[in-house]
């Protein structure tokens, strides 16, 4: 839009904003005036925005704006859309199907191992630990060791009844405080950790007798680890010739639980947790890399 | 040389001494009346004219408009369960094709190739020809051009369009001015219907549109678009290279004095004089310039300009003036060409009375052809060699490793397979770099994974170290994909860890 656009005009000389600094005067470029428009616009628009939607902060709290808008309350609508959606499409074939026909229908599995994750961390991982991996007195979930059984239907039974819960169908065996209740001597005891530890090539107690331990074994614990100490999930009782030591495979440790016994708590999550979150937690806990 | 530079004075004797041609003075007085901040725009009035340029821009115009509303109506047979429309940017699914050509997200990468290349082919075109993406084929130049045709053949040409806005209103005036407004908006309208038919299968949404059952997105982009097109091409117009696009400022810091653009040659045009007085001034010997200062190459200009007071920023370099000068330089008999393509360097060699001087090739447009054909052939090549078949291993974070029973150590890895062909395929998994390694996968088997078409499939990989083995802390892990049926391959590396020892 140069001057020439109208060659009526005769050529005028450069004009200023008439404002000047020492001097120095500005070139007036003016804007074109739709533009100046536009910005009005944007005022108008401001305004009724500030009448309608939360604007302007106060003391305690802001202006609600006519139309009572809420980002918050809207999102939260939307997550509970979306969870009402997932409830009636999901969430209901994972109660209705059994663990072994999610396994089996790969769609099914992975919203199992989705809801089975995220309950996980809210359930769980206060005793197992956030990556499963538990610590002592809390088993290990990732390693292929189950004191009550390791296929996805009893790992599901452990979850929802729980073990020594006072639950009606918990899992029920103690290891009984052999020390403390003084059906054991402490020299008995020593050797009978000896013997253990030997099962899996470990250093017993120095001056404890491995063959005098095999003896006290075979009266006092071979009703429940059996006679190879291999273990029997019926009972919970572990298998004492592997590498895995839920209460530590250091003589003392061995010694104090034997002494003292063991009556660790999985809690029943039936009541607590739905079906299907009960269910996707044992696909979840099967398939992070240890289920049978 | 700057473009922002005015032409030089033309030698005496000046005819009109008032005016200071190619002076800065000219452009600093935009219509400013009394020191105004904003000035309402000065509408521009074409006229018509006819010449080779004229006849190439229609050309053009023809050609982009029908590739724009034909594409989405291409097909491409892909196979079953895949979009059949050649050029499809489909959102949901988050797939663009492209005839033969499939894209991924990932693939974004060539899209920043093709917009480094797009940049590097427009400075390119603009160190040869300057503005001739501006002037021919930019969308804004391309509508407005036809939305002028309409406006034109509805309403008249420069001098009736002129005496109707002086005009009051009319019946007359009320139907021809609703007429122009409804066939631009029935434009604008189907510029944005065919915009959507890009990003959805195109027969089926056209149907969809006329029953009124499209998506919601559908009809507020078609609204939206047409609004912009309506806005853009029928009102805004020249303000859009002038004020919004940011082109015309890159362009003037690109150019030199050997790129060709549209001139104005006033060592042969100036002085200006009327067509008797140069002839009486050429009889007498005396130096008459070709320029009658007719101002048809102003009034033909859409961009409002006079291309006489040299390059400038406005001038979108379209070629009408040039048009418009031939068709009055033929009726003088004059010979034609007064404004015309030419460089800066040859403006001042034969105002200086030297020979033309032409230098296409040079330093700046060897570099951006070397540019452009090397990234070019880069990206044909990575287009043409790249993989189908897609791995990315990511090991568990915690724990970095388990041991079981047995005493032997365990990793877990999250494993996605990509198959970016149609149809089902199966890929077998291996590892390499651990001795006796054993591979499982959680609900899956390691010789024959499934991976649904075109789509990504995420597994569980789980590695184990044989019993008795002490692995070091951290050894690496080259995992190995294979296409059962075509033998395709990927890899992927990684580290298996272990307990220190």
């Amino acid at each position: 839009m140069a001057e020439t656009a109208n060659p009526g005009t005769p050529p005028a000389g450069p004009q200023t904003t008439g404002h000047e600094w020492d001097g120095i005067a500005e070139y007036n470029n003016p804007l074109p005036r739709w533009w100046l428009y536009g910005l009005y616009a944007t005022i108008v628009w401001a305004m009724g925005y500030w009448v309608l939607y939360p604007a302007w902060p106060l003391v305690s709290g802001y202006t609600g704006g006519l139309l009572g808008y809420s980002q918050r309350a809207a999102v939260l609508g939307e997550v509970e859309a979306v969870r009402r959606e997932r409830d009636l499409r999901g969430r209901a074939q994972l109660a209705s199907a059994t663990v072994a026909e999610i396994r089996a229908d790969p769609a099914l599995l992975r919203l199992a191992l989705a809801t089975g994750k995220a309950a996980f961390g809210d359930n769980c991982a206060a005793c197992h630990g956030t990556a499963a991996t538990g610590r002592i007195g809390y088993p290990n979930l990732q390693d292929d060791d189950w004191l009550w059984g390791g296929t996805p239907e009893e790992i599901e039974r452990t979850i929802r009844y729980g073990a020594r819960s006072g639950h009606g169908e918990a899992h029920v065996g103690d290891m009984p405080a052999f020390g403390r209740d003084g059906v054991l001597k402490r020299d008995e005891i020593e050797a009978a950790a000896t013997y253990v530890l030997s099962l899996s090539g470990k250093p017993g107690i120095p001056g404890a007798s491995a063959e005098k331990g095999a003896e006290i074994f075979a009266g006092n614990c071979a009703a429940c680890h059996g006679e190879t100490a291999t273990g029997n999930p019926e009972m919970g009782a572990p298998n004492l010739t592997d590498a895995i030591w839920l209460y530590g495979s250091s003589p003392e440790q061995v010694v104090t639980t034997i002494t003292n016994g063991r009556k660790g708590v999985m809690p029943a999550w039936e009541g607590r947790l739905d079906t299907a979150t009960i269910k996707s937690l044992a696909v979840y806990v099967h398939g992070l890399g240890g289920g049978k | 040389m700057p473009l922002a530079e005015p032409t030089q004075t033309a030698p005496a004797p000046r005819p009109r001494p008032t005016k200071k041609f190619g002076s800065r003075a000219t452009r600093a007085a935009i219509p400013a009346e009394n020191g105004a901040l904003y000035a309402a725009r000065r509408k521009i009035q074409p006229q018509a004219v006819r010449g080779t340029f004229r006849r190439i821009k229609w050309v053009l115009l023809a050609v982009t408009l029908c590739v724009y509303y034909a594409v989405p109506f291409l097909r491409w047979d892909r196979g079953p369960g895949e979009p059949s429309q050649a050029v499809l940017l489909d959102l949901d699914r988050g797939r663009f094709y492209a005839f033969s050509i499939e894209l991924w997200p990932q693939d974004v990468t060539y899209v920043m190739g093709l917009l480094i290349l797009a940049a590097l082919i427009l400075f390119l075109m603009n160190a040869v020809a300057g503005r001739v993406w501006c002037g021919y084929l930019c969308p804004q130049t391309v509508w407005t051009d036809l939305f002028l045709a309409v406006e034109r053949l509805i309403e008249g040409d420069r001098r009736e369009r002129l005496k109707l806005d002086a005009a009051p209103w009319s019946m007359e005036k009320i139907a021809l001015r609703t007429m122009k407004h409804a066939v631009w908006l029935l434009i604008a309208w189907w510029t944005g219907g065919a915009w959507v038919l890009y990003f959805a299968d195109a027969p089926t949404l056209v149907g969809q549109l006329a029953t009124f059952q499209a998506p919601a997105q559908a009809y507020i982009a078609i609204l939206t678009l047409t609004a912009t097109t309506y806005g853009l091409a029928g009102h805004m117009r020249e303000q859009v290279c002038t004020y919004m696009c940011p082109w015309p400022r890159i362009q003037a810091s690109l150019t030199d004095e050997h790129a060709y653009n549209i001139l104005y040659r006033d060592a042969r045009g100036e002085p200006r004089v009327s067509a008797k007085q140069a002839t009486a001034l050429r009889a007498a010997g005396k130096p008459a310039g070709d320029c009658v200062d007719c101002f048809a190459c102003v009034t033909a200009c859409p961009a409002g300009i006079d291309i006489r007071d040299g390059l400038q920023m406005d001038c979108i370099q379209c070629g009408l003036c040039v048009d418009a000068c031939d068709t009055v330089m033929g009726k003088l008999g004059r010979p034609t060409g007064l404004i015309g393509y030419d460089t800066e360097a040859n403006r001042r060699s034969r105002a200086a009375g030297g020979g033309p001087v032409s230098r296409i090739v040079r330093p700046r447009t060897i570099l951006y052809a070397v540019l452009v054909a090397g990234i070019g052939s880069f990206m044909l090549y990575h287009l043409a060699t790249r993989s189908f078949t897609g791995l990315s291993v990511l090991h568990d974070r915690n724990p970095l490793f388990v041991t079981l029973s047995d005493g032997s150590v365990r990793n877990g890895y999250t494993v996605r397979l990509s198959n970016k062909r149609p149809g089902e395929r199966h890929y077998a998994l291996a590892v390499e770099g651990l001795a006796g390694a054993r591979v499982e996968v959680v609900g899956g088997v390691p010789g024959d994974l499934p991976v649904p078409s075109d789509a990504t499939q995420e597994f569980r990989v789980l590695v184990f170290a044989p019993a008795g083995a002490r692995p070091d802390p951290s050894v690496p892990l080259t995992f190995h994909l294979t296409d059962v049926s075509t033998g395709e391959t990927a890899r992927a590396h990684d580290t298996f860890k272990a307990p220190s020892p």
